[in-house]
């Protein structure tokens, strides 16, 4: 977000401080602001002002042979976040450190970087995170530049759970390589619970780094710009340090006849001070259901009560699966590993087969692949050995603060099927919000996403892709809008099965056409009629409009599911593009990317 | 003929505003309206507050679950908006070919499934989603039925007698209602364009109403043929009733009542129902024409500034019977001779097999509630349908909400025997009580219900069957009926007992009328709740069964005795 676009209603600052703060930089030049920028962190960081002159002098004399530049490309925002750790301990150091999106990167400056880091996660086919795909693909390509003089390492999120776990990671490690550049550390991959060994790899990493560059710079410190946060408002609450907050409502917004169980949490914040932004997620920490350990339990000739250490500290088993351990979302590694211990021959049978063993983790529990084999008893250790440990999940916000103030709200659809054996089973973090009664509490913090944001200029026409629970954002979407009175036209696109029992947020929906906020507005129900037609399928009705949406200014926004849905919207959007842009394909493409560039085309999908 | 039309005689409406109604008409481009627009609104799954008046004139009524109201409220969901479609169908003769189109949209384009028989001799589809509305036209259309004009300030659908036993005069009577629904029909040729070819209507072509103009009638306006000694249409709840005079091997001609209607509303004692008044007799040639200056003086003269007092009852009541009868013969031109002698006998449907002059069998089928579903272990629609595959004459709905299976000839009358007992449409122990009982839709789709109708009758009939049997006479039986508001759908208002809903499970007790349907019940009790109902009827069945005369009705029996009044003149006498 550039100074120019703030309001004092999306910063912490006052009208007046903005201004001051305004005019203040209205004359500097790139050089100019870059220092200031690392001025303004150093205050904020080091919580003393520092003698103007003596910053400067030191600023602009020293100029380092060598930096490490940490790039991150994050689609929920875990790997911001590690980049972010990795740059602050760097600095920490005495390291010259930058710290950036792959988004706001220009790729030829990779010709003058020494040491470089990348932290990048993996979308679930195995595709780039939206910020990473134009660095991606050029590296991947004929115009990749040649950097023998260049030392990376990749670190690599991604869940174990897809086949192509850390696909994005593999793929900048093998494209830095082929470049020329030499690895200074092995590529880790991370897997959900990444934080442990990202940390470890993060403290290898910096060792090596500060090896390296000392031989080649000055020993002076030297005051190098960091890039300023981009989340705007800081909290004390993160996904460490989580805060408590209390349910307030808990409500089905799906109808009775609905496939579906789709529900509306309603969050109050109180006095926690937490700022959120539309378009930012909120991480929910969650508890196993008793029930549920107890039946692991059980089926391993456990009684619960054994205990066992957590985090270096004792709990019993049963706490410890309650509140630390996975049970509701397995992984490959754990049919592995129950295989070998059970001797289950069946389950050594998929395990060898990775893919199969991954369709398999995917589609059971852990206690359903534990009851695979009977009367197998377990050692506590044995058990919480094999499992991962929980982490958070992240729900787009369906609330902006604008309307609701110290509320947040979530859509978020149940998780139920049954198992093979017909048992009913939940999600774990669904599961948990659904037992939660009005009144409980629940760990939550904010994780910013600066890549779903809405237009700075609230001129700007927007169009919304949000069908299912992916209408989630737009909801806080609209809330800001509406608040601003904001004078953008805005067109959503919403679809879900059917018109009577599933169309989420109905009534606020049609009270926004009905005051003109909403311009627009077109859905689409697969099971109302013979055939099914889904949003790809109202844009392309459309496409005449959409088309000139975009040539108008139009941001485009997608939210909900990344397999298909995403995938179908954005191959409607080039054909729109194509056809009534008369263009070639390439051509549309290109288009397409260069909304992606101008922040115009963003995506938030799961 | 140069008679020029004469104003209301009385000035009492003079300079009054006109109910919002009148300018919804006015505004509406011959009922048009933006019901285009808003079927092609894919977000809201009703029509705008103006549309939803003019639908009715199309055939259809605005409704939601009202059960699920409260909960959508919560899941911040529309109410479950849903139509109810009415179908046109003079006399309600229909044919298996048009019963089995009217079964399969029934099947599919409907949530409720349900074919519903009305006490207009028709039927209705429940719970039709906004998306559904044009295929269930175009279905229809296919083979012949249309839904214009069966709600709203118009002439609705046309009853008449169904007596398929003396069938020659039977035939005669059902050509001349099915005219006479013809000729109320609209000139407006804009309606097909509407909803079966989905364009929007050019609405610069010159139209013209020259029956109704283009603010149609003050209100709902209901025509009615019957054959004595059957008063099965309940001459007492119509606009006109044309009474069918039989002399000597011939239908002459017919006796003309004007002025009926059961409607009132709550609260306003201007309000009651109404008996009509027999105009006199006519020759069967002048029917339509005399029907044509009726409609024509109520359309002028009508309340157009008060919805409550602007049926045809109230405006003979506020000009006097000489004053309107008058304008009748000098718009028509014809002259009233004098009535005719007929008597009524009783209401009910001859439930069963019987034998028609022209040697002909006719199954008459006990509908409860005219619901024609697939209930647990009574599949009635199934049944339906599998008669409608085999039938060769046709069927017959009764304004009774009961169904004849007409016209099957000797060798196929087992055939359909044996499919009407398989599908639980023909019992053996079905009472007369039961047969005599009836109720109209009421909750959850009415939007108009105010108490239970048809989801309490059959419990409250097997309740009065056991109070009959306790008292001796289980095989006698009282007129009972329930309706969920005053409106009158179920005709409570010419019942022996009828309820009529007040609030969630309370109602007013109208109690006194006759067994043929020519006396106004009185309001008797109100507000009574569900038990002060079943003592109430305990207490009268028991004193009847023990102190009636050889034959009398029940409600004879309660005026006799001085339980309750003799309603004479509603107007005066209806209220306690």
């Amino acid at each position: 977000m550039l100074l120019k676009e703030l309001s004092s209603l999306t910063s912490p600052l006052s009208d007046l401080q903005l201004n001051q703060l305004q005019q203040a930089i209205a004359e500097l030049n790139p050089n100019q602001l870059a220092w200031v920028s690392g001025y303004l962190s150093g205050i904020s960081q080091g919580g003393a002002v520092v003698a103007t002159g003596a910053v400067s002098a030191a600023a602009v004399s020293a100029a380092p042979a060598g930096q490490l530049t940490v790039l991150f490309g994050s689609q929920t925002g875990n790997s911001k976040g590690v980049a972010e750790e990795l740059a602050a301990s760097a600095k920490a150091q005495g390291l010259p450190v930058q710290v950036k999106s792959m988004a706001n990167y220009k790729a030829k400056d990779l010709k003058t970087e020494t040491h470089l880091i990348i932290v990048v996660s993996t979308n679930g086919e195995g595709e780039a995170p939206d910020d990473a795909i134009e660095l991606h693909e050029l590296l991947g390509s004929k115009k990749a530049p040649k950097l023998p003089d260049l030392k990376y390492a990749v670190l690599a999120l991604g869940d174990s759970s897809y086949e192509f776990f850390c696909q994005t990671g593999k793929d900048f490690d093998e494209r830095l390589a082929a470049t020329g550049a030499q690895s200074f550390l092995e590529r880790l991959d991370c897997d959900v619970d990444y934080e442990t060994p990202a940390k470890e790899w993060g403290d290898k990493a910096l060792k090596l780094v500060s090896e390296t560059l000392t031989l080649s710079v000055q020993a002076a410190p030297v005051a190098q710009p960091f890039a300023a946060p981009a989340s705007f408002a800081t909290s004390q609450y993160d996904k460490k340090n989580p805060y408590t907050a209390t349910l307030v409502t808990n409500q089905k917004i799906t109808g009775r006849n609905s496939q579906k169980d789709v529900r509306h949490f309603e969050i109050s914040l109180e006095d926690s001070g937490i700022q959120y932004r539309a378009g930012d997620a909120l991480g929910v920490w969650f508890e196993n259901d008793s029930e549920l350990v107890d039946q692991v339990v059980k089926q391993v000739g456990l009684s619960g009560d054994e205990q066992v250490e957590v985090d270096g500290e004792k709990v019993s088993l049963r706490q410890a699966l309650i509140s630390h351990y996975e049970l509701t979302q397995s992984y490959p590694g754990f049919v592995e590993k129950y295989a070998e211990i059970s001797g289950s021959k069946k389950l050594a049978k998929i395990a060898a087969d990775k893919a199969q063993a991954r369709e398999y983790a995917n589609s059971h529990q852990i206690l359903d692949i534990l009851a695979v084999k009977k009367n197998v008893s377990l050692t506590a250790e044995q058990l919480i050995a094999m499992l991962r440990r929980i982490t958070p999940r992240l729900y787009s916000i369906a609330s902006s603060q604008a309307e609701v103030e110290e509320e947040v709200h979530l859509t978020v659809g149940m998780v139920e099927f049954e198992s093979e054996q017909g048992d009913a089973r939940s999600g774990g973090a669904t599961g948990f919000l659904k037992r939660l009664e009005e009144g409980g509490e629940v760990k939550v913090f904010v994780e910013h996403n600066d890549n779903f944001r809405l237009p700075a200029n609230p001129e700007t026409p927007v169009i919304m892709v949000g069908p299912g629970t992916g209408v989630a954002p737009f909801r806080a979407f609209m809330q800001e809008r509406d608040a601003q009175g904001a004078g953008g036209k805005n067109w959503m696109f919403f679809g879900d099965q059917t018109f009577t029992e599933d169309f989420l947020y109905q009534v606020e929906w049609r009270g926004y056409l009905d005051s003109g906020l909403l311009t627009k507005m077109d859905v689409a129900f697969s099971r109302d009629q013979e055939e099914k037609i889904y949003v790809q399928h109202r844009l392309l009705e459309n496409a005449a409009q959409v088309y000139q949406w975009l040539e108008d200014g139009a941001h485009f926004y997608i939210c909900g599911d990344a397999n298909r849905m995403a995938k179908d919207v954005n191959d409607a959007l080039v054909k729109i593009v194509q056809e009534q842009g008369n263009k070639s394909f390439e051509e549309a493409e290109e288009y397409v990317s260069e909304l992606r560039r101008a922040k115009r085309y963003q995506r938030d999908v799961y | 003929m140069s008679y020029q039309p004469k104003p209301s005689p009385d000035n009492s409406l003079d300079g009054r505003a006109l109910s919002d109604n009148e300018r919804i008409k006015t505004e509406s481009n011959f009922l048009r309206g933006t019901i285009a627009e808003a079927l092609d609104d894919q977000v809201y799954g009703g029509f705008s507050p103006d549309d939803i008046q003019l639908i009715k004139f199309h055939g259809l009524y605005q409704q939601d679950d009202r059960d699920l109201r409260g909960e959508r409220k919560k899941q911040k969901l529309d109410p479950r908006h849903s139509f109810l479609l009415r179908a046109r169908m003079p006399g309600g003769i229909c044919t298996p070919e048009q019963w089995l189109q009217i079964d399969k949209y029934a099947q599919e384009r409907t949530m409720v499934g349900s074919i519903r028989l009305t006490t207009r001799q028709t039927f209705q589809y429940h719970g039709i989603l906004k998306r559904n509305l044009r295929p269930i036209f175009q279905g229809l259309d296919e083979v012949g039925i249309d839904s214009i004009f069966t709600a709203g300030d118009v002439n609705r659908n046309t009853l008449c007698t169904s007596n398929p036993v003396e069938s020659e005069f039977h035939a005669e009577m059902y050509e001349l209602a099915k005219q006479t629904s013809e000729h109320f029909l609209p000139n407006t040729k804009g309606f097909a364009d509407l909803w079966l070819n989905g364009e929007k209507v050019a609405s610069n072509e010159a139209e013209s109403e020259p029956l109704y103009s283009n603010v149609y009638l003050p209100r709902k306006f209901k025509i009615a043929f019957v054959m004595p000694p059957q008063n099965d249409i309940d001459v007492h709840a119509n606009d006109i009733s044309f009474v069918a005079i039989v002399r000597d091997g011939e239908l002459v001609g017919y006796n003309v009542l004007v002025g009926a209607g059961l409607g009132h509303t709550h609260g306003d004692k201007r309000t009651h129902p109404r008996k009509a008044d027999d105009f006199g007799f006519i020759d069967k040639k002048d029917v339509i024409a005399i029907s044509e200056a009726i409609v024509s003086v109520q359309r002028d003269w009508g309340n157009r500034s008060d919805r409550h007092l602007s049926k045809t009852k109230y405006t003979i009541e506020r000009v006097g019977v000489a004053a309107f009868k008058a304008e009748v013969e000098g718009r028509s031109g014809i002259t009233f001779a004098e009535s005719q002698d007929y008597k009524f006998e009783y209401r009910g449907d001859r439930i069963g097999w019987i034998k028609g002059i022209d040697k002909k069998w006719h199954l008459t089928l006990f509908i409860e509630n005219g619901r024609i579903l697939d209930f647990p272990g009574k599949p009635l629609k199934t049944g339906m349908r599998e008669i409608a595959k085999v039938h060769k004459g046709d069927f017959r709905f009764t304004a009774n909400q009961n169904l004849i299976v007409a016209g099957v000839a000797e060798k196929d009358k087992a055939k359909i025997e044996q499919l009407a007992v398989e599908h639980g449409l023909k019992t053996e122990d079905l009472s007369k009580q039961r047969e005599n009982s009836m109720a109209c839709v009421s909750f959850p789709t009415c939007p108009l219900a105010m108490a239970e109708a048809e989801r309490y009758l059959p419990g409250l009939v097997t309740q009065v069957e056991g109070m009959l049997d306790k008292y001796g006479v289980a095989d006698e039986h009282l007129v009972l009926r329930v309706t969920g508001c005053p409106n009158g759908c179920g005709r409570a208002a010419l019942a022996e007992f009828g309820l009529v809903g007040k609030g969630p499970g309370r109602y007013n007790i109208l109690l006194g009328g006759n067994r043929e349907g020519t006396r106004i019940p009185k309001t008797y009790l109100e507000n009574a709740d569900e038990t002060q109902i079943l003592d109430e009827l305990d207490s009268l069945i028991g004193r009847w069964a023990t102190e009636r005369n050889p034959n009398e009705g029940f409600g004879d029996f309660t005026v006799r005795s001085g339980i309750v009044e003799e309603v004479v003149v509603a107007s005066r006498d209806f209220y306690a």
